[in-house]
This record gives structure tokens, C-alpha cells and sequence, in this order.
């Protein structure tokens, strides 16, 4: 046993590790700080993880702005629709795709699977969109982002590894499919369930570019865009993404509240989410 | 309903009274027959993927045609590869296609590992609440929004953040990191090795249970310290999992983070920063030129296909896993 050796690679390694944690905190750190620091001193470059010039001014100004909160509500309403309808169609759609003795079942799993190695890109999206006259709507963002392959993967592989004797037994005591669906596979199925629309949910909460290329007008926005246009210092027109010191003259404060406010959602629930996460990614790797 | 299942017989009876079935033999009406329940629960999904997702694909001929806004969703008329030829032929056309190669072959070449490297050093933790501690805190990126994470780049490295605050303690003049070209590749790397690698650790934590602890048990046996076991036991243990999440990472190498990019470059930074997708949707989107932007998108994910239709087969035959 090199011991010896391997002793100084446990310390080694819990230096790396540490280096870690700091390098991932650090971010948050600075940004809490500058939330809570006044401009003055933001500008003046003394602010890292200890607030200076303490105030809680930024966020009454920031709260107090109607168009902040007008796009707060709209990503609370676009994630809860997005999600509802997303977990209804991969829920029916991973249930058909778990049963093996399905004629064309191969076909039905092709078709989504293909989609993840190409898709018609950018311009034909667009276009579709723009056409169907989905623009300034909630549907431009929940649509064409119904489903996700791998959500539909993890799901259907968790379906596949429930016992069929429940369902054999439900069908002969007279269950339709439908039923068998609703009143047995689900509630079988809460913790994947609860997964699923953790998943969806983070994701419509933190998407921004569905809304930024299809809604024109400000109060559509949802909270990500109102920030990006805080960042890129524009004030609401759809121009390209620029990030230059101009965004110094939003206020580093504002921005570092936004910010702030943004994420505080996730960050209080992450702690209790976390692992339904982890199993998640588990169960879609196993047959993804 | 209660007496058929009191009576186990009758189905076999019933059965063997029927024709001659030809079993197994499952023809469309009997299928639809038996199981059209099930169809009706996936017409709803199929019909998002054929409008959502085929439908856009086939939208691509605009490629090939002139496209008219407000006109058909097909274009107007037959150009052949006309649209091909100028993106060829754009002054930007080199410039864009490096730049996205050396971005997406830079990124590769960082954030494939480091979840490798970050997983095996988890796995050397033996106690086990600090291993979860750092877990959780290196996923906690993964969850953010590439918004914030925009945010968070631009106040880290603005003129007064605190990397020119450290700049300055060691006497150096203040860098304008965002507006020069040089440092574009930089941050952007940074930014995604920070936003994946404790996410990327998931799959190898998940593969590196799976390893059967008598292969360590037989190497110590012949002999090998701690770095040939995880060199002989744990690498090898691992290498499915790299193959398929390389294979993935390649399919997405010349989509390059888009979206990130969007947020944090501008024209200064064009020089390093400006990659095929970001041209795109200037060209596309912005200046409204749609058949030519959906030129350069094809172009786009038909080389992002043939590099996972190849990066598939050359693992196939170098290791013997692939995707499919």
C-alpha cells in the first residue's frame, strides 16, 4: 500500500475540491454583494463579497417597477401552462412507446428519436411560427417546445420497468387503457412524475429565446428577457445581443437585483429538488 | 364480468374453436382493433412532432427556393443552390466556419474531460455527507438560466467587477475583457466548464458504482498501486459512458453554445466570437433574409449530422460501443 502517497492525494484532492466549491460560489457571492451595495460604490470598484454602502434601496426601486413584475407573473403563467401541457403529451406519449407489443412501436420511437440528431433549424422554425400567426402568444413559447426527447426517454423507460401483472389485472377487472393509464400507472408513477416537471419547469423558467425572437411587444416578456435587455442595456427593442459597458449605465446594482430576484426561485427550491434530478438523469441513461 | 373470470376455461375453449389463426401474425386492422386506445394517446404527440418538428425540416427547401414573406411557408421559386453558393462565396463565409470550429473544437476539448477528471476525484472522497456537499453545490450552475449566466459574466468582468478588482491589487491596468477579441474564447470556455462540469459528473458517478469491486480486489492482488487501478479498472469501467456522452458532445459541436454567444459577444468582439448559428440570426432573423439563413442552417446541421453519423462509427470500430 503507498499509503504515504496516497494520503498526500486525499490532501490534494480536498484542496481541489474546496477550489471548487469557491469557484462556483464566488459568482453568487459577488452578485448578492453588489445587490445590497450602492452604486457609488460598485462603480468605484470596492464591492466583491462584502456589500459596501449598504442599502436595500435597489430592490424597493427594482420591486417597485410595474414592468418587472408584469414579466415576473408572465414566466410564473408561460411555466406552469408550458409545463402542464408538456407533461400531458409526453406522459400519453411514453406510456404508448413502453408498450412492446405495440404494432409500429419501432416507428413511433424512430420519429422522436431522429429529432434529436437533426432538426430543421432556426429560419424554417420561424417562418413556421410566424405563419401559424403564433407571434405576441403564449403558444409561440409552449408549442413549439412541447416535448422533449429526452424527458419522453426517461419517462418511457420508467413505464417499461413497471410489472405488466397490474395492468393484465386491471384490464380484467374491466379497465379501459385510459383507465389503466390514470388509475393505475400514474399513481404508481409519482416520483418520475414529479421529476418530469421539475425538469420542464426549470427549463420554460429559464428560457429567454422563444420569447425574445416571437414577442415584440414588452409586456409579453417573460423575467429572462426583461433581464437580457437590462444587460444588453437596450431598453426593449429586439436587437442583437450586445454586451458592452454601455449595460454599466442600467446600474451594475439594478442588474445584480434582477439577477438576485431571478434566481431566487430556484436556488430556494433546489435543495429539495436536487435528487429527484439526479435520479432523473440515472433513469434516462440507462435506456437514452 | 365476474363469472368469466371465475371460469378460467372458456378462452382456451373459445380459442381453439376459432379458425386456424395464423398466430402472431399481427395485420394493421388488428392491431388498430385491438389496441387503438393506445394510438388515440399518441395522436396528440405525433401530430407535435410532424408539425413542430418535420414539418420545419421540410420548411428547409426555402433553402432552394426564393422565399417571399407572407408568401407560401415553401417559398416561391426553384433557385437551386444559389443560396449555397453565396454563403460560399460570403466575404464572412471562412471567418465564421473557423471560428465555429475553433470554439466548438476548444469547448470539446475542455468541458469533455473535466467532468471525467472532477468524477473520479468524487470518487476518492470517503466521507461520504462532503462528497454530497460538493455535489450539490456543483450542480447548483446547471440550474441557471444562460441569462443569468450572461449577467453574471458581464458583472464578473466588467471595468470595476471583481476579476479587474484582483487585476488591479497586483497593479495591473484594468482589462475591458468583454470588448476584446482575444479574450472572447476565454471567457466562453470558462463559462460553460463552469455551468457543466458538476453536472457532467452524473453519469460517470452512476457508471463508476457499477464497476465490480474484485477487478480492484484481483489488481491489488497483482500488484497495482492506486494510479494503475484507476488506470486498468476505473478508465475502462468508464468508457462506455465517455464514448456515448463524446459521441453527443460531437453532435452539437457546430451548434456551439448559440445562445450564450448571443448574450455576451458584440461587434468588437466579431472577430473571435462570430460563429455560424450567430451569423444565422443576424442574416436570418434580423435582416429578414430568410432563404439564405436557412441555407446556412442546413449547412449547419447537415455537417453536425455527419459528424455523429462518423464520430459513431469510428467508435464502433475503435472500441466497439456506439449510440446505435
Amino acid at each position: 500500500m503507498t499509503s504515504r502517497g496516497y494520503r498526500a492525494f486525499q490532501v490534494f484532492n480536498a484542496l481541489v475540491l474546496t477550489g471548487v466549491v469557491v469557484v462556483t460560489l464566488y459568482p453568487f457571492a459577488t452578485i448578492v454583494a453588489q445587490s445590497f451595495s450602492s452604486e457609488h460604490a460598485i462603480t468605484a470598484g470596492h464591492v466583491n463579497v462584502v456589500p459596501r454602502g449598504f442599502n436595500l434601496t435597489t430592490y424597493k426601486k427594482v420591486m417597485s417597477d410595474s414592468a418587472f413584475w408584469t414579466n415576473y407573473r408572465n414566466t410564473v403563467v408561460y411555466t406552469v401552462v408550458a409545463t402542464a401541457i408538456s407533461m400531458v403529451l409526453t406522459t400519453c406519449y411514453a406510456y404508448v412507446l413502453s408498450k412492446r407489443q405495440l404494432k409500429g412501436r419501432r416507428f413511433l420511437i424512430g420519429i422522436a428519436l431522429f429529432t434529436m440528431f437533426f432538426n430543421g433549424g432556426l429560419i424554417p422554425n420561424y417562418v413556421l411560427v410566424t405563419d401559424l400567426g403564433l407571434r405576441n402568444s403564449i403558444w409561440a413559447i409552449v408549442l413549439p417546445n412541447a416535448v422533449s426527447v429526452f424527458n419522453l426517454l426517461v419517462m418511457k423507460a420508467f413505464f417499461e420497468s413497471m410489472p405488466d401483472e397490474l395492468e393484465e389485472a386491471a384490464a380484467v377487472d374491466g379497465l379501459n387503457t385510459y383507465g389503466i393509464l390514470a388509475r393505475i400507472v400514474l399513481p404508481l408513477s409519482k416520483a418520475v412524475l414529479a421529476t418530469m416537471v421539475l425538469f420542464y419547469a426549470v427549463s420554460f423558467w429559464n428560457s429567454w429565446f422563444s420569447a425574445f425572437l416571437y414577442m415584440d411587444r414588452s409586456n409579453l416578456f417573460p423575467v429572462t428577457v426583461y433581464l437580457r435587455n437590462l444587460i444588453a442595456g437596450a431598453t426593449g427593442g429586439a436587437d442583437q445581443g450586445t454586451a458592452s459597458d454601455t449595460a454599466l449605465q442600467i446600474g451594475a446594482n439594478i442588474q445584480a437585483v434582477t439577477i438576485v430576484l431571478t434566481v431566487v426561485p430556484i436556488l430556494t427550491v433546489y435543495p429539495f429538488i436536487q435528487r429527484y434530478f439526479v435520479s432523473g438523469v440515472m433513469l434516462g441513461a440507462v435506456k437514452g | 364480468m365476474s363469472i368469466t373470470r371465475t371460469l378460467d376455461p372458456p378462452p382456451a375453449a373459445e380459442q381453439s374453436r376459432s379458425r386456424p389463426v395464423k398466430p402472431r401474425r399481427l395485420t394493421w386492422r388488428r392491431a388498430l382493433r385491438r389496441d387503438w386506445q393506445l394510438y388515440s394517446l399518441a395522436v396528440l404527440p405525433v401530430a407535435f412532432f410532424v408539425l413542430f418538428r418535420y414539418l420545419p425540416m421540410l420548411g428547409n427547401v426555402i433553402a432552394f427556393r426564393r422565399y417571399v414573406p407572407g408568401g407560401s411557408l415553401f417559398g416561391e421559386k426553384w433557385v437551386g443552390l444559389r443560396y449555397f453558393r453565396m454563403f460560399i462565396q460570403d466575404p464572412a463565409f471562412w471567418h465564421i466556419f473557423t471560428n465555429t470550429l475553433i470554439l466548438g473544437g476548444v469547448t470539446l476539448v475542455f468541458t469533455f474531460p473535466l467532468p471525467i477528471v472532477l468524477a473520479l476525484l468524487l470518487n476518492e472522497v470517503r466521507a461520504a455527507k462532503l462528497k454530497r456537499f460538493v455535489q450539490s453545490v456543483s450542480y447548483l450552475p446547471h440550474f441557471l438560466s444562460i441569462v443569468v449566466v450572461a449577467g453574471l459574466i458581464t458583472q464578473l468582468l466588467s471595468v470595476n467587477g471583481a476579476v479587474n478588482q484582483g487585476l488591479r491589487a497586483l497593479g495591473h491596468a484594468p482589462i475591458p475583457f468583454l470588448q476584446q477579441p482575444g479574450w472572447f474564447r476565454t471567457i466562453y470556455v470558462s463559462s460553460e466548464a463552469w455551468q457543466g462540469v458538476g453536472w457532467g459528473t452524473i453519469l460517470y458517478l452512476a457508471a463508476l458504482t457499477t464497476i465490480d469491486h474484485q477487478l480492484y480486489e484481483q489488481a491489488r492482488i497483482d500488484g497495482a498501486g492506486r494510479w494503475r487501478q484507476t488506470w486498468h479498472v476505473t478508465l475502462p469501467g468508464i468508457r462506455p459512458t465517455m464514448v456515448t456522452l463524446l459521441i453527443l458532445n460531437i453532435g452539437t459541436f457546430m451548434a456551439v453554445g448559440f445562445e450564450k454567444i448571443l448574450l455576451i459577444y458584440n461587434p468588437l468582439t466579431y472577430p473571435t466570437a462570430d460563429v455560424i448559428p450567430t451569423y444565422l440570426y443576424r442574416v436570418g432573423v434580423m435582416s429578414g433574409s430568410f432563404s439564405y439563413g436557412a441555407a446556412i442552417g442546413l449547412f449547419e446541421s447537415v455537417i453536425g449530422l455527419i459528424l455523429v453519423v462518423a464520430a459513431n462509427r469510428i467508435s464502433r470500430r475503435a472500441v466497439g460501443t456506439g449510440l446505435w
